[in-house]
């Protein structure tokens, strides 16, 4: 067993912390940065519900351990909306299009969401629904988010 | 934290890793873009001493063409395969599979030479590269070997590379001529592992018969494998609707597909043929009716 110190930025500031080797970055960001807006499902890689931002791409949080994100940026759901307290245009748009109904898988999906927009601001339905095929959601059926991405990619929901 | 505890190493360079490797040989496992080992951790399906982190070793990223290759670095991350336009002109059949892995969050870490190191049977990587007859490039502290992709995979998860060696490159051959080429599979949601798929290359000849055919199938056995006698037949020919329908009952007549919960081995048959003769539709129109591939 290893113990590591690193140096993460998170959301824009850095965050120091000593972590055994196998502590995931997910339960890094939930228990040492106290940033619980990323969500555990599966914990395997299946759900999508801790996806954040890694140097700006979407990946994983359960699949990566916090031991490997020293030095790298990261940026969750926490990170995402202006400091003002307000919401993020995907965010406004999930709200708008009733995109989320328990929540839970919601910050995965704005962190999915945001980097695709970021990528492809004007996706087709068939490239949304690729988008968010690695998230999973239990209550909604899926179209109140379609909607919402169409939304908040500029684009005249049906 | 659900995986056991191990010692973590995050070497810079080859040389580092092969000594780490050498040092703790059956103890330790590398740690590429995690997507397939972290899960099998995490669910203590497996555990290690020792974790080798593949991430900081800059020498095994990127990509480049030179003589008739591409040479594709073994942690290059499947994303940046999938968006590199030299790797479109190079191998298109590698360009169109890597969307099939998983989904963009997977592939944002996923890497090349973790998923062919991997070697799950029902993966994409491993049948490409067995299609389009690529090499993989093993090291270890006693030096360097490359293996023929056909050599390569031993069962499922298993490669005939030994406990002290890393895989550091794939090196796939670029197809010229009027070729073709398509990769098609057949899974119960997008992103999950195939039931079945096929990855299909064809060459034609001057007067349009095939002069060179690969068709390697995922899901079909416990490795990746090439449908040999059915490029047997199509070798010579200028193949006809019937004959194909027959060609592709003849590419999963030997095989004996797994059964399980997701589909039963009949099934899997039946998919496989069934992807085999669309695959093969598709690349031998691409072949026929496309221009001689640039050099």
């Amino acid at each position: 067993m290893s113990e590591h110190a690193i140096s993460v930025t998170v959301n824009g500031s850095t965050r120091r912390g000593r972590v055994e080797a196998r502590r995931t970055l997910a339960d890094f960001l939930r228990e040492d940065c106290a940033l619980t807006g990323t969500h555990l499902g599966c914990e395997h890689g299946v759900c999508g519900a801790c996806t954040v931002l890694l140097d700006g791409e979407a990946a994983r949080s359960c699949l990566m351990f916090a031991v490997q994100a020293d030095g790298r940026d990261v940026v969750t759901v926490e990170g995402l909306s202006p400091d003002d307290g307000t919401l993020s245009p995907v965010q406004e748009a999930f709200r708008a299009e009733h995109g989320l109904q328990c929540g839970f898988c919601t910050p995965g999906f704005i962190v999915t969401v945001t980097a695709l927009l970021a990528e492809n601001p004007e996706p087709s339905d068939a490239e949304i629904r690729e988008g968010i095929s690695g998230n999973l959601c239990r209550c909604t059926g899926y179209q109140g988010i379609i909607n919402a991405v169409r939304r908040a990619s500029g684009r005249a929901v049906s | 934290m659900k995986p056991a505890p191990f010692e973590y190493h995050a070497p810079s360079t080859v040389a580092d890793t092969l000594g780490l490797l050498a040092e703790h040989a059956d103890e330790c496992k590398v740690l590429a873009g995690g997507q397939s080992l972290v899960p099998m951790l995490a669910l203590r399906l497996t555990r290690f001493e020792h974790l080798i982190d593949l991430n900081r070793v800059d020498e095994l990223f990127g990509l480049s063409r030179a003589n008739g290759t591409l040479t594709i670095g073994a942690m290059t991350r499947q994303r940046a395969v999938e968006r590199d336009p030299m790797v479109a002109a190079a191998t298109p059949l590698l360009a169109r599979a890597v969307p099939f892995i998983g989904h963009t969050q997977i592939r944002n870490r996923g890497t090349i030479g973790g998923s062919i190191a991997h070697a799950d049977p029902a993966s994409e990587l491993p049948a490409v590269v067995l299609a389009l007859g690529g090499e993989l490039e093993v090291a270890s502290a006693g030096g360097t070997r490359r293996v023929p992709a056909e050599g390569f995979f031993e069962g499922m998860w298993t490669t005939c590379m030994r406990d002290d060696e890393l895989l550091v490159a794939v090196h796939v051959p670029v197809w010229e001529g009027r070729c073709g080429f398509a990769f098609a599979e057949v899974a119960r949601r997008s992103g999950d592992f195939a039931l079945a798929g096929v990855a299909a290359a064809v060459e034609l000849g001057n007067d349009g018969s095939v002069q060179r055919v690969a068709l390697g199938l995922l899901g079909m056995g416990s490795t990746a494998v090439r449908a040999t006698a059915a490029e047997d037949a199509l070798i010579g020919r200028a193949p006809a609707a019937p004959e194909l329908d027959e060609v592709a009952q003849l590419s999963v007549a030997d095989l004996d597909p797994p059964d399980d919960i997701h589909a039963t081995s009949a099934y899997r048959l039946r998919v496989g043929a069934h992807l085999v003769r669309q695959a093969l539709g598709i690349a031998l129109e691409e072949a026929g009716t496309g221009q001689e591939r640039e050099t």
